[in-house]
């Protein structure tokens, strides 16, 4: 049973990883600076779901705490792009 | 009761990692900035905060169950801000709308210099 349970949570990383590999194309690709910026909190948010995923499958939940200071982070940073941009504008 | 705690569990990551692939998918497929803060915004959050209560039931310890609620609260907190703030830096740097759009309110209506939205047009004054 726990090697089933091991396995499955397994391929959820691997979705998560997946959905990375996607927010990176949009990052790479993102027409705009909007758009990346967009692009990375997804990236941020889907941090948080692996290192949450991978704490509860191998059964260490100090990677719990990375969780937290990633949310944390990922919010100062948009908000710190947001007035970057706004501000560029009125040169 | 184990077995429908792991059950429980088992679902809840799934769910969550999918509803983030879904977000990523429309990040990927969706026209134009202010369409893809949607998947971004709304389905990723909902994601994480599947996958955090499923880690909240799989540990079962309070201080792990407590650092999971932090985070879902936290989450809840930051990304409609984030959201609305990257929307409003977007929209007045002159990012392009999709073809699609039907109809934009705000265009020639925000003023850059004092950042006030002026009156609305004449005629609907009148009236």
């Amino acid at each position: 049973m726990t090697e089933h349970i091991n396995l499955f949570l397994e391929i959820v990383l691997g979705v998560l990883a997946l959905a990375a590999v996607g927010g990176f194309v949009r990052l790479l690709r993102g027409p705009s600076l909007p758009d990346r910026v967009v692009a990375f909190d997804l990236l941020a948010t889907v941090g948080v779901g692996i290192s949450a995923v991978y704490a509860m499958a191998y059964n260490q939940p100090v990677f719990l705490d990375v969780a937290v200071v990633l949310a944390l982070i990922s919010f100062v940073g948009t908000v710190a792009f947001a007035r970057y941009i706004e501000e560029r504008l009125k040169g | 009761m184990n077995l429908v705690k792991q059950l429980l569990t088992l679902i809840l990551a799934g769910g969550g990692s999918l509803f983030v692939l879904l977000a990523a998918i429309g990040l990927l497929r969706m026209p134009d900035l202010f369409t893809r803060m949607h998947p971004s915004s709304k389905a990723a959050t909902l994601g994480t905060v599947l996958i955090l209560i499923g880690i909240a039931i799989h540990f079962e310890n309070g201080a792990i169950a407590v650092r999971a609620v932090l985070i879902c609260l936290f989450l809840f907190l930051t990304a409609p801000v984030a959201a609305h703030i990257i929307a409003r830096a977007g929209f007045l740097s002159g990012v392009p709308l999709a073809e699609e759009t039907v109809i934009d309110e705000l265009s020639d209506r925000y003023d850059l210099e004092t950042h006030c939205l002026s009156c609305p047009p004449a005629e609907a004054e009148e009236e």
